[in-house]
């Protein structure tokens, strides 16, 4: 298959979209709490890789069936999310933002260190949540291109789990909480808004779909272990800037733009595959010094 | 009553009867410490010249750059590559080697320099695009460009060794290089924290857009604080690498993680006192010494534990989190070990032993 054919563009074209899709569901998760709180949550990426840990444990010693195993995970990294944002950020509200932000950097440093010792620091199989692996081997054809039927399946999910979200935030009462408190807290606390509350909710929900993602991360790559969580996360946020921050469409946005440069520059480029993780950052400076408040963001005046 | 005030000349010579009996107990301890002890003892005065420059840039400037581990890792490549012979470099050189950079050949404290000089250079650079940004953004872009460092350490064979490292270095960095560095860094820093610079940085902290309609040329200062303590970390690089005796890329060796452990050794000091940076250092690297005894197998109330791998890095990582929640300001705050403080706290003592 030659590089400059369709069938190829096709076939990274679907990668992108899926690798994309996988960054904007742990995007959301930074985007919403930094619309509420100003804190880049570091230990979001961490509580994605303890939700594949927990689909792995569910899967192999309570021997779940997968679905099961990964319903159990999600509800599980979102609870951690709820705990996380309780013990550790909450009684930091007051303090200065830099404050909650080395807490959150601790706090990130502390689930690693916890999966090291609890876990283990040998990277273990994701595969064997699986006992029946031949969906995963299944290769469809599209227009010339060949692709697993597993990248379909991850799009489609990617893309219910979105549903559900836009469903969450525009429709219901939370969502409409989480919506106000984003642009006012004082003022939603007085209208009778548990303000607290909402900010687990939002913690325990960014969580649950970065667990999501981090589950069918480890279908794509199955490869498991304590500091998977840090570079995707460090890229999520990536996205989540490059969209728009506070945005949940612009995390869409950016998460699709940082997939499709990373896929389609390693694949067009071969040399640079080792720099492959490099280009998020250099796209980060780009969009910093170009256009700070991201693609779909609102720009902010600061007052005085 | 009033405070009585030092005489100027009172402290300086306070300083330097001060800094010679350092010296002499650091001849003592030379003579007399055991191998592992000596290395810990040197390893305090490292992590001091780390913690002291990240403290420059974050603690006294506000800036809050998490790319403390990238400059490090500029100034271990630079040393060691100019330390190593050009025999050592070929051999060790699986993959070739740039024909320049297998014949420079420098001693310890050029190399040093050297080291120093280069991140400091990456700095100048880097600081363009980086020091335009605000907060948690430059926070994330400082982070981002020491994983760049290190992906390309990793990537560039012909120059770095890729992820095989530089092995088999001297171990250059005895107890007076060392320690002479740390007096430098120190003196050096504080230096510029009481110059009018310095009291410039700290407005900047306090409020940037204050201190911008005072005049202050905000980007400048701050470009300044960032070039002098990269280059401060270039050096610590140098004298790391040349401890450790072998530097390689890895994310857990040279990666974030490095940048948060002196993160965590300037919080636990207090952020912005540069004596605290001291004290953080040197409570960082006793306690993460002492904490090794968590991963070797021990007896607790006669029960028989195995060894946990990874155990010492939970540890500091609850402790960093207790320190964060429950005592932000840190052992020192703001404050200063200076002789003025000093002699305060011990008449306000004696006052209060002469009251009760």
């Amino acid at each position: 298959m030659g590089i400059s054919s369709g069938s190829f563009f096709l076939q990274n074209l679907f990668n992108a979209i899926m690798l994309g899709g996988l960054y904007a569901l742990i995007a959301v998760g930074y985007t919403m709490v930094y619309g509420i709180l100003r804190l880049i949550n570091f230990a979001h990426g961490d509580i994605m890789m303890m939700g594949v840990y927990f689909a792995f444990y569910a899967a192999t010693i309570l021997s779940l069936s997968s679905i099961p195993a990964a319903i159990v995970a999600v509800l599980g990294a979102a609870g951690l999310g709820f705990l996380i944002d309780r013990i550790a950020y909450k009684p930091l509200r007051n303090a200065p933002r830099i404050s909650a932000l080395i807490t959150a950097i601790a706090m990130s440093f502390f689930l690693e260190s916890f999966a090291v010792v609890v876990f283990g620091a040998v990277p273990k199989s994701f595969l064997s949540v699986f006992k029946d692996r031949s969906i995963l081997n299944k290769v469809l054809t599209v227009g010339g291109a060949k692709i697993p039927l597993l990248t379909f399946l991850v799009i489609i999910l990617t893309a219910a789990i979105f549903a559900v979200l836009f469903w969450i935030v525009y429709r219901t009462k939370i969502g409409m909480a989480m919506r106000a408190i984003s642009m006012d807290i004082p003022t939603t606390s007085l209208m009778g808004i548990n303000v607290d509350m909402v900010i687990g909710f939002t913690f325990a929900l960014g969580s649950a779909l970065a667990a999501a993602s981090g589950i069918m991360w480890a279908m794509r790559y199955p490869n498991v272990f304590p500091y998977m969580g840090f570079m995707p996360g460090l890229k999520a946020f990536i996205a989540a800037v490059v969209g728009g921050i506070g945005s949940i469409p612009g995390a869409i946005v950016g998460g699709l733009v940082l997939g499709a440069v990373e896929i389609f520059a390693v694949s067009y480029f071969p040399d640079l595959s080792g720099y492959r993780d490099a280009f998020s950052f250099i796209i980060l400076i780009a969009i910093l010094l170009i256009k700070p408040s991201g693609i779909l963001g609102k720009k902010a005046i600061e007052k005085v | 009553m009033m405070e009585k005030k030092l005489k100027t000349s009172t402290k300086v010579w306070l300083t330097i009867i001060f800094i010679l009996i350092m010296g002499f107990l650091l001849w003592i301890a030379n003579r007399t410490f055991d191998d592992y002890k000596l290395r810990v003892l040197r390893l305090i005065a490292i992590y001091g010249i780390m913690a002291v420059s990240l403290n420059l840039i974050n603690g006294i400037t506000g800036v809050f750059s998490l790319g403390h581990a990238g400059f490090i890792l500029i100034g271990a490549y630079t040393a060691a590559l100019l330390t190593l012979t050009p025999e050592q470099k070929a051999m060790s050189f699986l993959f070739g080697i740039q024909p320049w950079i297998e014949k420079i050949h420098a001693d310890f404290f050029t190399a040093t320099i050297a080291g120093g000089v280069m991140a400091a250079l990456f700095a100048f650079l880097i600081g363009w695009p980086v020091l335009k940004l605000r907060g948690d953004y430059l926070a994330i872009a400082s982070l981002g460009f020491a994983e760049v460092v290190r992906i390309w350490a990793n990537n560039a064979l012909t120059i770095t060794n890729g992820p095989l490292g530089l092995k088999a270095l001297q171990e250059y960095s005895n107890i007076w290089w060392v320690y002479g560095w740390l007096l430098f860094t120190v003196v050096f820093i504080s230096s510029l924290v009481y110059s009018s610079y310095g009291r410039a940085l700290k407005a900047i902290r306090e409020d940037e857009i204050a201190a911008r309609s005072m005049g202050i040329n905000v980007f400048k200062h701050q470009l300044l604080a960032f070039v002098v303590g990269a280059f401060f970390a270039g050096v610590s690089g140098s004298l790391y690498a040349h401890w450790l005796t072998t530097i390689d890329p890895r994310i857990t060796t040279m990666g974030p993680m490095f940048t948060f452990y002196i993160l965590i050794m300037i919080v636990l000091g207090g952020l912005g006192s540069i004596s605290g940076s001291l004290i953080g250092a040197a409570i960082f690297a006793i306690l993460f010494e002492w904490l090794r005894n968590l991963e070797q197998p021990f007896t607790f109330f006669g029960i028989q534990v195995p060894g946990i791998p990874g155990m010492r890095i939970l540890v500091i990582s609850v402790l960093f989190i207790l320190v964060m929640i429950f005592w932000q300001r840190g052992i020192m705050g703001r404050e200063e070990l200076t002789w003025e403080n000093l002699y305060k706290w011990f008449s306000r003592l004696k006052r209060e032993g002469e009251k009760s």
